[in-house]
This record gives structure tokens, sequence and C-alpha cells, in this order.
């Protein structure tokens, strides 16, 4: 099994030739390489940069939009891109993490239109908003819902 | 008032025909009489609820919105408040055309959090089992799919097959449907002796009866009249909608996970990965029949170079100790006791583990806090990302046609929700 990196630094020597890291390394805040798996961590700001550096090294394929809310924690929210080379045979995760109580991030419908609905999906269970998405509406929960069902916060049998 | 001129009901000029014609060939349709309806909430070749909220003109679809949310299983969040191996029967209910593939997937993301070592029989069993699974998604997808386009007999014929899948299933794991057969760390039965030839019997009789399927559907005009040149997807479309699968296969994308990057020990077998460009919705048909017929082929490999040994990992402090063990050993009936009451804690870090299911790419997000509970678990479905292609499939297409196309992305609801 491959060895566990962790930080920018440690991460990028080891994985110089990595094509997401190569395109990442202006961007990239934190990194981990574990279990195999490449996770790249880039302030909100830069999201949809990131998006194109990686589409730019063959990054083509994104996969997967979800959250992670580590509440009580702070930031709370971190939003996690699971994107394919179909070329490299390779993935790379991308990672951004939001405070509670600015939780917004840039859309990244124009890299990948495919992020429609998982974005949707994220602002529905979550209730982090992306700026920028053309249809940023609950997609599984009614339009009237009070609270984001998969918030730590928010009771698994839910409020009565 | 339409643009063209209405035609003599009477005595319909040339012109009349031609324009009309015409108008349900893909022209776009001029906007101002445009009519909402509705398409489900129910629709025998979607499995599960889905409503289309489509505007049409005519009978062309002008624009398309899915409108999803109403079996509400809320499973992500109840993956939250369960043990690690409690969460494994709730996968087989995501999508209950392939249990075992949704194990598989959920299973390996746990086995990489934990670093486990899977044994090859295990390997072995679990790959035969998915391509068994796979055949038997198929099936319902063939038979669901000629019924919508309105060949019954079809079918009746899969179902046939189908139930000769799901006797194995009920032999090995105890369920037909709800299989929940794979465990972190292996499978959780060994098979019964008669197995082996049952699924023998099966793979003997299953290239005959593709053949017959084909036999009914391949030359039929209808059948090719009603699915050649609809519901066409570009390669470039279906990469940039997540589409993953046979859709994408059928659009021009030779990419298949198994193939790719192999899990559960695929790199061992031999098998092609049919690709079609296309892009429409006979090319899917196409794919996916080939696809059973390359499914036929892993299967009889693994059946044929099955290994002896054990069906789970060796590791106590997880796996379950067999029957016979906790009758004897004080060890064994305190692991037992400790892992059903407390489950086992799993080394915090996220994953990622995809598999290729039936419908595409299906991917396990496992996020671990060191717990014996995992902290977050999400599902990337195939079905959620296809559905949002449908509407470039459909648009300028005829009402009828809208049909034709869920059908051929074989689409299930169950996994949409959440």
């Amino acid at each position: 099994m491959d060895a566990v990196l962790n930080g920018t630094q440690a991460v990028f020597e080891a994985h110089a030739d990595n094509a997401a890291v190569k395109a990442l390394s202006g961007i990239a805040t934190n990194a981990k390489f574990d279990r195999g798996e490449m996770t790249i961590t880039v302030a909100r700001e830069n999201i949809v940069a990131a998006g194109e550096a990686v589409k730019q090294a063959g990054y083509t394929f994104l996969e997967d939009v979800t959250a992670v809310d580590w509440y009580p924690s702070e930031p709370r929210f971190q939003i996690t891109y699971h994107i394919l080379s179909m070329s490299l045979k390779a993935r790379v995760r991308l990672v951004a993490r939001l405070s509670e109580d600015d939780a917004v991030i840039d859309s990244i419908v124009g890299v990948w239109p495919s992020a429609n609905f998982y974005e949707r999906e994220v602002f529905d269970l979550f209730g982090v908003r992306f700026s920028g998405h053309p249809n940023l509406r609950r997609i599984m929960m009614p339009e009237d819902w009070q609270g984001h069902p998969l918030r730590k916060d928010y009771p698994v049998e839910g409020y009565r | 008032m339409s643009p063209i001129a209405a035609p003599d009901m009477l005595n319909p000029g040339v012109e009349d025909v031609v324009a009309d014609t015409e108008r349900h060939q893909g022209v776009p349709p001029p906007q101002d009489q445009t009519m909402v309806i509705n398409m489900g909430p129910q629709h025998p070749s979607t499995h599960g609820v889905l409503r289309l909220v489509l505007e049409i003109d005519g009978e062309s679809v002008v624009s398309l919105a899915p409108d999803i949310g109403y079996l509400h299983t809320g499973i992500e969040k109840t993956c939250e408040a369960k043990f690690y191996q409690q969460v494994v029967p709730l996968t087989d209910r995501i999508d209950y055309l392939c249990p075992m593939t949704n194990n598989l997937a959920y299973c390996l993301a746990v086995e990489k959090l934990l670093g486990l070592e899977i044994p090859e029989r295990a390997q072995y069993l679990r790959v035969l089992l998915n391509e068994l699974t796979r055949i038997q998604s198929h099936l319902v997808w063939l038979g669901t799919h000629a019924m919508d386009i309105g060949a019954l007999t079809v079918f009746l014929y899969c179902f046939r097959e189908r139930e000769d899948i799901l006797r194995i299933f009920e032999n090995v794991a105890g369920q037909r449907m709800m299989t929940s057969y794979f465990r972190i760390g292996g499978v959780s039965l060994e098979p019964p002796l008669d197995f082996y030839k049952q699924v023998q019997e099966f793979l003997n009789i299953m290239p005959d009866r593709i053949k017959q399927y084909e036999n009914l559907l391949t030359g039929n005009p209808i059948w090719m009249g009603r699915l050649k040149g609809i519901g066409y997807l570009s390669a470039e479309d279906a990469i940039a909608l997540g589409v993953t699968g046979p859709p994408l296969r059928a659009s021009g994308v030779d990419w298949d996970l198994r193939r790719d990057m192999p899990y559960s020990g695929y790199e061992k077998f031999k098998f092609n990965v049919p690709v079609s460009n296309d892009g429409d919705v006979w090319a899917r048909y196409v794919v996916r029949m080939d696809e059973m017929r390359e499914s036929v082929k892993i299967c009889q490999q693994a059946l044929d170079g099955l290994p002896e040994g054990r069906i789970v990992a060796d590791a106590p402090k997880i796996i379950l100790p067999d029957r016979e063990q906790m009758k004897t050993q004080m060890e064994a009936l305190i692991h037992h006791f400790k892992i059903v009451t407390e489950g086992f804690g799993v080394p915090a870090g996220e994953v990622y583990q995809a598999v290729e299911s039936p419908r595409g790419e299906m991917g396990y997000y496992v996020v671990s806090d060191g717990t014996a509970k995992p902290y977050r678990v999400h599902m990337r479905n195939p079905s959620y990302a296809t559905l949002q292609a449908l509407e470039t499939m459909c648009k300028g297409r005829l009402l009828a046609d809208v049909v034709a196309v869920i059908g051929s992305i074989d689409i299930v609801l169950g996994e949409i929700d959440r």
C-alpha cells in the first residue's frame, strides 16, 4: 500500500508527475494522498479556476459533487468534487471548505453541465448555495420544506 | 392558429400532408401554442416514481423537466446512524435490480478504508454474482423497454430467464431480491453444492435465449422504426452531462470501469467492452445485448476458475466468527458479541470507490471519523446523471419517442432519491 502523505509540500514532491498536481500547483492550499487517492484542497474563490485547470490537464469527467457537514467544527462544510480522467485512468478529489454563516461557493456548471443536478442536491440537503447556478431550487424535498435534512444538526427522525 | 394552414379534413392537399409530416420530424415548432403535460409519476419502464413535466407542441417535445423526489428513503441520513455492517442491507434498497452491485461498491469502499485483503474465492464469487446481477438487470430493462414499444412476448421471455437467476440468488443468499449477500471482508455464506450446477445450467441456455430475443426484435420493422435515430446523444454531450454505462458506450466512448480501473479481481477476466458510435436508442439496445453475452463469458470464467479457500478475510474483529467456533471458543463468542453490539472502528479517512453497475458508474463516497458508524455515506448513482441528459435526448422529438428514450436509459428511481 502506498504511503499516506499529508500537506501540500509532501504530496506535491512525491507526486510531481501527477497531472492534477501540476495543474493545481499554484492554487492548492492543502493536499493529501491516502489509500491511493489524491485529495487537493483549494480556497472557495478558486474552485472554478481549479476545475478548469484540471479539465485542461485531462480530468474531463465530473463524477460527483457532494458535501460533508463537520458540525460543530469550523469551517463547517466540505464540498467534495470527484473528477475522473479517462485518458489517464485516474481520479482527483477537489475539496473546498465553507464556514457556516457564509456557505456560498461558485457554481461549476459552466465547466461541467452535469454539476447542475449535483449542486441542486447539495443545496437541497445541506443548504449550501452555489452562486451563478442557473436554476438553484430544491430538487428532492418540497419547495416549502423547512431545514436541510443531511445537516448533522437535523435529527435522524426529523422534527416532530 | 397554427402558421401551417389547417388541412382540409375531407380532401387534404399534398402540401398539407408534406407540411404536416415535416412538422412531426423535428422541425422546431412555433412557441406560442405549446401545452404542458405531466408524464408519470408512474410508468412501467421507470422503476419507481418519476414525473416528467413536458412542454409539447402538437406531439413534439419543446422542453422537458424531470421532477424527482417521491420516494424519500432518507438513505444517506440513515447510514450515518448505523454501524458499518448494518449499512449493507440498506444498500440493497438503493436499486432493487442490482442489489449485489450496490453491496459490492459499499463493501469495497469500507474495505479500502480498513485496508482489508479479500480472499480470492470471495472475489470470484463476487464477480460471478455481479455479472449474474447484470444479466438479470438487463433482462428487466429489455422486457420493459420492449413492452413500452409494444412487444409483450419479449417481456415474458425475459422474466422467464430472470426467474432462473433469482432462483440462484435465493439458493445462495436465501433471498430473491434484497440479497445482502456480501459482507465487509468477503461474502456471508459458502454457496450450497447444487449452486455450481444451477449456474452452469443457466449459462448453458443463456446464449440461445439471447438469440431468441434478438430473433424477435432485431429484424422487426416496428422495433427498428421506433429505435433507430431516436434519442441521439453525442459523445461530448454524454461526457459533459456525466452519463455513464451503456448509454455512454452507445455514444462511442470506450470506457468501462471493470476493464479500465479494475476492482475485485476483474483484471483476471477476459471480456470485450461493446461500443457503438450511433448514440441512439438502437445503439443502447445493441450495446446491452452484447453486454449480456460478455457477462455470460465472465460468469463462465469465474465458475471454472473458482479457487478453493476462505470466503472471508482473516480479521476476527471485523468478521463474525463461524457458528461452530462460537459454540466452542470463548474468544469467538466475545468477538461476535462485540461486533454485533458495538460494531467495529474504521480508521479515519475518506474514500471513493466506483464499480460498473448495469446502469453505469456507481460510486460510494464513505467518510470515516474513526468511530464504528460512518460519518458520511454518499452514493453516486448512474441514473441521476443520465436523467439530466434526458432533455438533450428528447428535445424536438415526438412524445412517443420520450417513452422509447426513457426505456433506453434504463432508469431506476430508487437510485435517484435520497
